[in-house]
């Protein structure tokens, strides 16, 4: 069997488990899979780029998830004049100068010589630049968090259409992972992953508390849709005929009309990305990246600069997760902080990646596609298989309903497995790299 | 006395807790340094399995307060520390045995490791959700306070009152014979030194006839029993939940790196500089500043540096300056 039609073979077969859920449960379910099957697959994309290119081990995925979804928010909610004019300039102000100190404070370390003038200047630069920095922020933030608190009370966003959010998440992301690359990179990649792991939880801590920003744990919800709405379609004549012509109800193929869209509108973002990803890995620059990761050493001697190609593939990565995550948030429809786990937005990934094959583009397409199936499908699998187990059981006995109860965290236990074994038994992936 | 107020009040929303909370680090962090030392890669699953050596130490104790057995003013949770302990021990055993053993032998790199972890964690994290569920669990009993606010204030006279927790003292003694015992075991025993110097140079160690496997087998008991206390600790002072403790990673993670990889003094230094920055970066300083600012110039608001929940972001800030002025961590770890 050559690798074509293996690989095609794997493609079809988390197609036909698609399929499968379709007929068994229902369409709806099984486009929602493919939705964010999608999704994961453009994250796990991201994450290959940065493992499976370079080698660099990034577990603050999340974060730049999460700062996507932060871009649809700050894009297409509508402009609130008032917002502004209460205190959201005085908050740019604010932030600017918190710049401005960390600016002068990294100048002060660099361009002074190293001494106690040096130190000192430092921390009188930093304290005074936080005290102002508060004096400006928190009056502002105040008269902000005032406005009509119950439905707003956050700066808004530009009023724009919702799609321009996607590149705006992905500009974001990168913009995020620029400052966290800049200090961050040259460590070794345990502190790598240390530091990423708790850049993410800040991200997310910022997002939570923020209230101006996107209302934190207030959620924000109602986000505009590229989509046309159920109701809509449900009152436009021409649809109801065209449903009833194909012998659907108009509530159920409205739904579906709605959910497919969403599939296109992925699925072409996911092409393009996977095209440009394939065409990276092809060119020059993704001889290098693999070349520096399998021996930085050499790669250097021979006049690559690896820092900087670091750098530049770690802003790539986050920018394509950044993408994602606002495609998510604007699937979602709405922005809740709350939600962000890492076990859900970063190691699951991880998982995908390992076992769809690191450094491979559609390996990494593949693992996203039936890991997220897995996911989702467990959870109804554990409980059926709870209660075949416990059949035997007394009808109401304690260890049964535990056991019933306890079927829903059986998809932590199943992705672990799975992981160690692909790790064991075929650490390449399902699609090794070439 | 406005200064002696000033102190007590410092003590009672500062000192206390940071102490309670950097011993519960300190702890967990030895773990973490351990496993690093010797068997040279950063354990993520380092805080599902404190969830779970906890976890079965909440099942003792639940099963031994419904016998009636307990320790009249002390936790019954003291009693079922061993039973933890014990179990915690079989589970990292059969860890290393089914999982690590394999990548040992091959020679796997690093990062290889850290992935599998990562599995290893998921796993845990899921079997102890099964066992117990995502939920808060109450398991501490006994004395509730050691010096209760109002005891220390009609015994003093102040206007501050002090209390100290019971489980905080608690945290702070057993935490103080743990490392005791640590530390002998490291410098005095046998097995403890061939522990150091497989930490130390692994080839040599190896020529000079010590059993690798051993070494390891060791280095497991002693991070199952200090993730065990360190878990049961942090559980008896605030509550056991399990997705708690996979976020005392980052903080504990900080803590082994600031004081360096692989040395025992730096995590339990870098423990309790961890806690203390937390603790007073995010405790609102208005009460004590309140009593040395001379009188109508008291501070209008509560003057904290920043809110309860950036205490994540305390303990990273530190860890990059440490990692980017002294990458080695203030005590010399290792630079693999």
């Amino acid at each position: 069997m050559t690798e074509t039609v293996k690989n095609t073979a794997l493609f079809l077969g988390v197609a036909a488990l698609v399929v499968i859920t379709g007929f068994m449960q229902s369409w709806n379910s099984a486009i929602l899979i493919v939705n964010m099957g999608l999704i994961s697959a453009i994250m796990a994309i991201g994450v290959n780029l940065q493992w499976g290119f370079a080698g660099l081990f990034n577990v603050g995925i999340m974060g730049f998830v999460a700062l996507g979804g932060l871009a649809v928010v700050l894009v297409s909610e509508p402009i609130s004049p008032e917002a502004w004019s209460a205190g959201g300039w005085g908050i740019v102000l604010a932030l600017l100068l918190g710049a401005a100190t960390v600016f002068a404070a990294v100048m002060a370390t660099k361009r002074m010589p190293k001494g106690r003038s040096r130190t000192l200047t430092i921390l009188v630069v930093l304290i005074a630049g936080f005290v102002i920095y508060r004096a400006v922020f928190d009056p502002n933030v105040m008269a902000v968090e005032a406005i009509n608190p119950a439905a707003a009370g956050n700066i808004g966003g530009l009023g724009l259409p919702v799609l321009l959010a996607w590149p705006a998440g992905g500009l974001l992301a990168a913009g995020a992972a620029w400052l966290i690359g800049k200090t961050a990179l040259g460590l070794r990649s345990d502190y790598l992953a240390i530091a990423t792991l708790g850049i993410a939880e800040i991200i997310i801590a910022v997002m939570k508390n923020e209230d101006w920003l996107a209302r934190g744990v207030k959620n924000v919800i109602g986000l505009p849709r590229p989509v046309p709405y159920e109701i809509d379609l449900q009152n436009d004549p021409g649809f109801v005929e065209s449903a009833a012509s194909l012998g659907l109800d108009p509530v159920t193929a409205s739904t579906l009309y709605v959910k497919l869209g969403y599939s296109v509108l992925f699925t072409v973002v996911l092409l393009a990305l996977l095209w440009m990803a394939q065409m990276a890995l092809k060119s020059p620059w993704g001889r290098m990246m693999r070349a520096i990761r399998d021996n930085e050493v050499a790669a250097e001697a021979m006049g690559k600069d690896v820092t900087r190609r670091h750098l530049q593939v770690f802003v790539l990565g986050s920018a394509v997760c950044g993408i994602a995550g606002a495609m998510m948030t604007t699937l979602d429809g709405q922005l809740t902080p709350g939600t962000y786990q890492p076990l859900r937005f970063t190691f699951l990934i991880w998982v995908m990646v390992i076992v769809g094959g690191s450094g491979n583009n559609f390996g990494a397409v593949l693992g996203a596609m039936l890991i997220w199936f897995l996911w989702v499908q467990v959870e109804p699998l554990g409980l059926w298989l709870m209660n075949v187990i416990t059949f035997g059981l007394p009808e109401g006995s304690a260890l049964k309903s535990h056991l019933i109860d306890s079927a829903a965290h059986m998809r932590l236990l199943t992705m672990g497995i799975i992981l160690l074994l692909v790790l064991r038994f075929s650490p390449r992936g399902l699609i090794p790299e070439k | 006395m406005d200064l002696l107020n000033a102190f007590v009040a410092l003590s009672n929303f500062v000192l206390i807790p940071a102490i309670a909370y950097g011993s519960q680090l300190a702890l967990g962090a030895l773990g973490v340094t351990l496993i690093y030392g010797i068997l040279r890669f950063s354990n993520f699953a380092h805080g599902d399995t404190m969830a779970f050596g906890a976890m079965i130490t909440v099942l003792v104790t639940w099963w031994l307060q419904s016998m009636g057995i307990g320790l009249g003013p002390l936790p019954t949770a003291l009693l079922a520390l061993p039973f933890g302990i014990l179990g915690c021990m079989v589970l990292v055993l059969v860890t290393d045995r089914m999982v690590y053993r394999f990548y040992r032998e091959q020679k796997a790199k690093p990062v290889i490791l850290v992935i599998v972890s990562m599995g290893v964690m998921f796993i845990m994290n899921g079997l102890v959700r099964f066992i117990i569920g995502p939920n808060d669990q109450n398991f501490a009993d006994g004395e509730r306070f050691l010096i209760s606010a109002r005891d220390f204030k009609k015994m003093t006279g102040l206007e501050e009152g002090l209390a100290i927790k019971s489980t905080q003292a608690l945290t702070v003694v057993v935490a103080v014979i743990c490392v005791a015992l640590l530390f002998w075991f490291l410098n005095k025993t046998r097995t403890g030194k061939s522990m150091r110097a497989y930490s130390d140079n692994e080839d040599l160690a190896l020529l000079s006839g010590i059993n690798p496997e051993r070494v390891v087998m060791y280095t497991w008991l002693i991070v199952a029993a200090l993730a065990t206390t360190a878990g049961v600790l942090y559980g008896l002072d605030k509550s056991f939940k399990p997705f708690v403790y996979f976020q005392l990673l980052l903080p504990i993670f900080a803590s082994a790196i600031v004081g360096g990889l692989g040395s025992p003094l730096g995590a339990i230094a870098g423990g309790f500089v961890i806690a203390f920055s937390e603790v007073t970066v995010t405790y609102a300083w208005k009460k004590v500043l309140g009593y040395f600012a001379p009188a109508g110039m008291e501070p209008d608001g509560l003057v904290q540096l920043l809110s309860t929940d950036y205490k994540f972001a305390v303990s990273f800030v530190i860890l990059l300056i440490v990692l980017l002025f002294k990458p080695t961590g203030l005590f010399k770890g290792k630079a693999v």
